[in-house]
């Protein structure tokens, strides 16, 4: 009976998640509305999204040991890419995502091979230049393409009417669930490919792949694309489920949060950075309303002036987890059960640190 | 020929506050291998200090910059023995850390003090413009060229003179070798932390001068740019943090008035990238 249940509960979540526009069950605290009210599955396919996005990213971070500060960069292309294609090309959505997402790939085999030339911090640092400097175009707003500040809304015109308008909110979120699948499943078939296994060689030890006759850059290479093609897929995501394109997307706080939402869940696990996305995009909706709320409004300002700033309690708990529970969350089965724990022959240590 | 002089000026004063960032940025990377992103962090605690003891404070902006500066280094040396020190042996750790308060505290300054520039009192002796070359150029400029040149000064006789200094020299050398011959090397970390904190401090002390304002996300926007400094200068090298500094600031003054403006911030950035790619050892610094 247990074992059954390990091996079947994601398709049993899986098939509860498809299900869940068609619930009205209250859950009163973890969301606003019922279930299947347009309000809650707009979060909830959000948290889905940034589930998928930490997932993509952990193929750098947790299964390749690449630690890239740029990847809002794809993210943010596919997003604007695709939105630029209808407005000024007056594409169809369809052709637009799929030219969104080509351009992340281009993107990221281009700047990737040039990023990986160099390894260990030099490398975090490279994509961090290049993330900026894709920031700094959007934001200045060349051409009047980008919107700057504003940004610029999808147009409802070139979008299926499947997807527009708050009554349609369940197909958007059974996009989001797709995409999240999707990303589970790539990531589940690459790491578990001959590819994926030298990937586990490089994160433990990349000397040692290049004595067995292995280059690693093409290795990194092509994990670095993959991952940039997955959240180039998830800026097309993202454009439908917020209605426009943000220079917010772009900018490194949006890469730093993904370096906390897969470090949160555990990064090189199968399941921890899904959790991180889906906990860190819930906590940092719902404690800016936990701010507004009355509640908090009658503390004394040494506790509501913290409470009120979901960066910090994000910042806050990022560091303590560092700390005190590395592996993140997905650690934390293992860390309970002392027993089981004591007769693992190796400590449980989810952060590589041998590309640092 | 005005805007030239302005120009330049302006530039240098910039290449000054980078340079007060970048100089402990170096070290500190230079000494333990930590990328500090709460180096920006810290920069805005120093800044906000200083602005909240000028006006709320009471104390005039002559004592409020080096309350600034205590309060900035109290907080350096306080985030390297509670946060940096536990994860000595984790150095990737190290670095998720700090991005993790450089997330926390301008949250929690935008908490405090809301997220709109909040006016940096201007003392009237600094306010004005001096006359050089047919340009008027703010004084504020001439300030921050000062500062940066005395913590220069300071840092080169610190390396160079004292017993600690030359702990610190060598252990951008070689760290094992300096922990091999019997030097807890730690205590040089904290140190390092210290005058870090002091300059990024110090420097937002003056970056409220020179902006006129101070707002929480100040420091971040900085931390790139001091990120292109080090990089171009040599990580751990003092000297060459302030040469590139100097490079930088003028680069993007000029880049930004005589092309589209953002331009010069695109090219600095993009200048991080080729330096990185055409010179990958320019990380391992030798300090000078």
């Amino acid at each position: 009976m247990t074992t059954h249940l390990k091996r079947w509960w994601p398709l049993a979540l899986l098939l509860a998640l498809a299900a869940a526009p068609y619930s009205a069950l209250p859950l009163p605290g973890l969301l606003d509305g019922p279930l299947g009210s347009p309000g809650s599955l707009q979060l909830i396919a959000l948290c889905l999204l940034y589930g998928g996005l930490a997932t993509g990213y952990d193929l750098l971070l947790g299964r390749t040991g690449l630690l890239s500060f740029g990847h809002a960069l794809y993210f943010a292309t596919g997003l604007y890419a695709t939105d630029l294609a209808m407005l000024e090309f007056g594409l169809g959505f369809v052709p637009a995502a799929l030219l969104g997402t080509a351009c992340s790939v281009l993107l990221a085999l281009v700047l990737g091979a040039v990023s990986l030339r160099v390894t260990g911090i030099g490398f975090s640092m490279v994509t961090l230049a290049f993330a900026q400097a894709g920031a700094i175009l959007v934001q200045r707003n060349p051409g009047g393409y980008t919107g700057g500040e504003e940004g610029r809304s999808a147009p409802a015109e070139h979008l299926p009417d499947a997807l527009i308008g708050i009554q349609n909110t369940a197909n958007l979120y059974w996009i989001a669930l797709a995409y999240l699948v999707l990303v589970l499943a790539v990531v589940h078939w690459t790491v578990s490919s001959p590819t994926g296994r030298v990937w586990a060689g490089i994160r433990e030890n990349e000397r040692r792949v290049e004595v067995l006759g292995l280059r690693p850059y093409g290795f990194k290479l092509v994990a670095f694309t993959v991952s940039g093609a997955l959240a180039g897929a998830g800026g097309v995501v993202y454009l439908l489920l917020t209605g426009g394109a943000t220079p917010q997307a772009a900018g490194s706080d949006a890469t730093l949060a993904l370096l906390v939402m897969v470090v949160l869940g555990g990064s090189g696990t199968r399941w921890g950075p899904l959790l991180g996305g889906v906990l860190y995009t819930w906590a940092a909706h719902r404690l800016g309303d936990l701010a507004n709320s009355g509640s908090v409004a009658e503390l004394p300002s040494v506790l509501r002036v913290p409470l009120s700033q979901p960066l910090f309690l994000l910042g806050t708990l990022f560091v303590a987890v560092v700390h005190l529970l590395p592996g993140g969350l997905a650690a934390l089965p293992a860390r309970l059960r002392p027993g089981r724990a004591a007769r693992a022959a190796a400590p449980v240590t989810a952060v590589p640190e041998g590309a640092a | 020929m005005n805007t030239v002089v302005l120009l330049t000026c302006t530039g240098l004063g910039l290449g000054a506050l980078y340079f007060l960032i970048a100089s402990g940025l170096s070290l500190i990377f230079g000494l333990m291998d930590v990328l500090n992103f709460a180096h920006g962090a810290l920069l805005s605690i120093g800044a906000y200090a200083a602005w909240w003891a000028a006006t709320d404070g009471g104390l005039g902006f002559w004592p409020a910059v080096p309350f600034g500066v205590l309060v900035g280094t109290a907080a350096s040396v306080l985030l390297e023995l509670a946060l940096i020190r536990p994860l000595y042996a984790r150095p990737r750790d190290q670095i998720l850390a700090t991005v993790g308060v450089g997330l926390a505290l301008p949250a929690l300054i935008t908490g405090v003090w809301g997220s709109d520039a909040r006016p940096f009192p201007q003392p009237a002796a600094l306010s004005g413009t001096v006359d050089l070359l047919g340009a008027a150029v703010p004084v504020n400029r001439f300030v921050l060229i000062a500062a940066a040149l005395a913590v220069l000064l300071l840092l080169r006789l610190f390396l160079a003179r004292t017993r600690y200094g030359l702990i610190v020299r060598a252990g951008v050398e070689d760290r094992a070798m300096v922990t091999a011959l019997g030097i807890d090397v730690r205590r040089a970390f904290t140190l390092v932390f210290a005058i870090g904190g002091a300059a990024a401090s110090l420097g937002g002390a003056l970056a409220g001068l020179y902006f006129g304002s101070v707002n929480p996300s100040q420091g971040t926007g900085l931390l790139v740019f001091a990120f292109v400094v080090v990089v171009m200068g040599g990580m751990g090298s003092v000297t060459g943090a302030a040469v590139a500094s100097v490079g930088v600031g003028l680069v993007q003054q000029f880049a930004n008035y005589y092309t589209a403006a953002g331009l010069g911030d695109l090219s600095v950035v993009v200048l991080l990238a080729v330096l990185l790619l055409v010179k990958p050892r320019g990380l391992t610094g030798r300090l000078a």
